[in-house]
């Protein structure tokens, strides 16, 4: 497993008598993307927060890449990259000038920050506006100028509070790429969202917040293994006579519902071959067939459902 | 809790960016025009008037800053700038803080490794400066008009009062400058901290000469001899000079006429007689510029002292607010 970059033990926060984080646990590794997920106001922001010392915790401890972020904050926020929650920037000022700007404070020497500067705006494609005013830029430019930030600061974990939010389909999609590729340079990732299905496909790991309280955390797979009960689950597309009755009575196959043009199967056990001869022998054409991963909407919603009062 | 690291980390950064903005706004540039525009009027009228009488004063120069004709409605210099620079300082200061988070900017920024110190003093320093930068520029406006109108070079002593009245003014900006920075700290609203600075900065105006005299009997302990010949006692004086010196405009006042007025008849501060006699001086005779430093000494000290305090609690108020923006 790679080094721990993020551990916190027992975190919390609390604000008054409510407990905005409610003692959480948490293990981010080198090079991973790990999405803090949950409604609005379950806490992810506070944590974050916590993480970059920038609030107090009133319970646990969390240390970034071994220091402790209240007592020795520099040396934290010299290898940190974030980008907060609707980001905003000096709109009066270039987009190099804001960049000069923070690499200054981040104590870069002027020459390489130019030569970083340069470069960042090249990886998130900003390279022909890079001396425009800011306030001229879209809501998904300021974003990436975000991502540009902590690529020029040559981060090794970037903090992203809901990096998504307000961006349209194609934006979104950019973007997502964008932290793929940060992930690629062996950055660590810590984002939060609370639209799960969009980032869901970048996540390595997740944790589903709710109210303060960690409720599940893993891989995807895992968590839908946890949760709905089901080791696999596939998605099947097929002309014939008969296909959903054939599938239905496949050993191993708990739960049959209709999804876009086809099916999906949940299982206990992989089931694909199965599904594959069932369809074709029984003089059918397979058009499709792939494994799903479980959704984790899907997951959220069972959970909540099954655990009402623990939320 | 022990923090690692200098709390000065990045103050050059900020200042540097800080200081550029102010220069380049427009903003500045409105309140420069207001000042340098208002003060070459004043002094221009001081000039002409100056030059009709044509009296043989020894400090003929350190008059363009106190003339004021008695039936005129034209202010001196120094009673222009105690207006103009509470209103500068105020224009400068009022969003220093909140606008970072009104920009939400400030989470950005503090994720940078620095302290809330550096950002904090930056903003300080770089509003003083330009304050600075801009009542230097008058002076030197004032010193050079005067000296192509006027014809005679000033003394060695006359520039050297003028500079000194120049750091009591830049004091005197500092603490409206490092008000108007407290009211950008607890006022998320720009709009709110304008207009708590300013109504500060009305009623210390105002509102405050007008009360002392009404506080005055309230909390000194009357003297029934020195009421008898309509007299105020000493206790009563005392309490009068301490109330009215909590403005910050009496104390730029008290310090500016000590310096700019060698002549210890011509001003107001009660002390200057005694001190005069205490130096065994004749009545009439101007005091040398040591002496008059020593005279201004505590209301300047007073002025930092205001700047060091008020920035204090601007500070302690800062570091304990929570930055979600
Ligand atoms: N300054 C504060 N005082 C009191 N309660 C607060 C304060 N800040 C946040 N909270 C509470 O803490 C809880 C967690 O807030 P947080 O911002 O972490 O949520 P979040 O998961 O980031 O939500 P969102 O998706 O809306 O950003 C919320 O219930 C909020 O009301
Ligand atoms: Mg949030």
């Amino acid at each position: 497993m790679a080094e721990i970059v993020i551990e916190a033990r027992g975190l919390r926060k609390d604000y008054g008598a409510n407990a905005a984080v409610a003692g959480i646990d948490l293990d981010i590794h080198r090079g991973e993307i790990f999405g803090l997920l949950g409604p609005n106001g379950a806490g992810k922001t506070t944590t974050i927060l916590m993480v970059l010392g920038l609030t107090e915790s009133t319970g646990g401890t969390v240390s970034v890449l071994g220091h402790d972020p209240v007592r020795d904050p520099l040396a934290v926020k010299r290898r940190v990259g974030y980008l907060p929650d609707a980001v905003g920037f000096y709109d009066n000022l270039t987009a190099r000038e804001n960049l000069r700007y923070t690499l200054r404070l981040a104590g870069i020497a002027r020459a390489e920050a130019e030569r970083r500067i340069e470069e960042a705006m090249a990886r998130v494609r900003l390279t022909e506006v890079i001396d425009k005013r800011v306030g001229t830029y879209s809501r998904g430019m300021r974003q990436r100028l975000g991502i540009a930030e902590i690529i020029a600061k040559r981060a090794e974990i970037a903090i992203l509070d809901e990096p998504t939010s307000g961006l349209d389909p194609q934006a979104t999609f950019e973007l997502l790429d964008m932290i793929r590729d940060l992930k690629a340079d062996g950055v660590a990732v810590l984002l939060s969202s609370h639209l799960l299905d969009r980032v869901q496909s970048i996540c390595d790991r997740v944790a589903l917040f709710s109210r303060g309280h960690i409720a599940l955390q893993g891989t995807v797979k895992e968590l839908g293994q946890q949760v709905l009960g089901a080791g696999h689950a596939a998605h099947v597309e097929a002309d014939g006579a008969d296909i959903e009755a054939k599938l239905r009575t496949l050993p191993g196959v708990q739960r049959l519902e209709r999804e876009g043009r086809g099916w999906r199967i949940t299982a206990d056990r992989d089931v694909m071959a199965d599904v594959a001869q069932a369809v074709v022998g029984g003089g059918g054409r397979l058009q499709r067939l792939a494994a799903a991963e479980p959704s984790l909407e899907k997951i959220y919603a069972r959970y909540f459902e099954e655990h009402q009062d623990a939320a | 809790m022990r923090r690692e690291g200098s709390p000065f980390t990045g103050l050059g950064a900020v200042f540097l960016k800080e200081y550029a903005d102010h220069l380049g706004s427009a903003r500045m540039r409105v309140l420069e025009w207001l000042v340098v525009l208002s003060g070459i009027g004043v002094v221009a009228v001081a000039i002409i008037t100056l030059r009709e009488t044509v009296t043989r004063d020894q400090f003929l120069f350190l008059n363009l800053f106190l003339y004021q004709r008695e039936d005129s409605a034209v202010p001196s210099l120094l009673s222009l700038l105690s207006i103009l620079i509470p209103l500068v300082a105020i224009g400068l200061g009022f969003d220093a803080v909140n606008s970072e988070f009104n920009r939400r900017t400030m989470s950005r920024i503090l994720a940078q490794p620095i302290y809330r110190d550096a950002l904090l003093l930056g903003k300080f320093l770089a509003g003083l400066c330009t304050l600075g930068t801009g009542l230097t520029a008058l002076w030197l406006l004032v010193v050079g008009t005067g000296l192509l109108t006027m014809g005679v070079p000033p003394s060695g002593e006359e520039v050297a009062r003028s500079l000194a009245f120049l750091l009591v003014a830049i004091a005197f900006a500092g603490v409206w400058l490092a008000i108007a920075m407290l009211f950008s700290v607890i006022f998320r609203s720009a709009a709110t901290s304008a207009l708590c600075a300013l109504g500060l900065w009305l009623f210390l105006t105002l509102v405050w000469p007008i009360l002392v005299p009404v506080l005055v009997p309230m909390v000194a302990t009357p003297d029934p001899l020195a009421a008898r010949f309509g007299l105020l006692s000493d206790s009563q004086v005392e309490w009068y000079l301490g109330l009215s010196r909590v403005s910050p405009a009496s104390l730029f006042a008290d310090a500016s006429l000590a310096v700019l007025q060698p002549d210890p008849n011509m001003t107001r501060i009660p002390t200057l007689g005694m001190l005069g006699q205490l130096q065994g001086m004749v009545r009439g005779a101007a005091l040398p510029l040591n002496q008059s430093l020593l005279l201004a000494w505590p209301q300047i000290t007073a002025l930092i002292a205001a700047v060091i305090v008020v920035f204090a609690i601007t500070y302690v108020i800062f570091q304990r607010q929570e930055v979600r923006a």
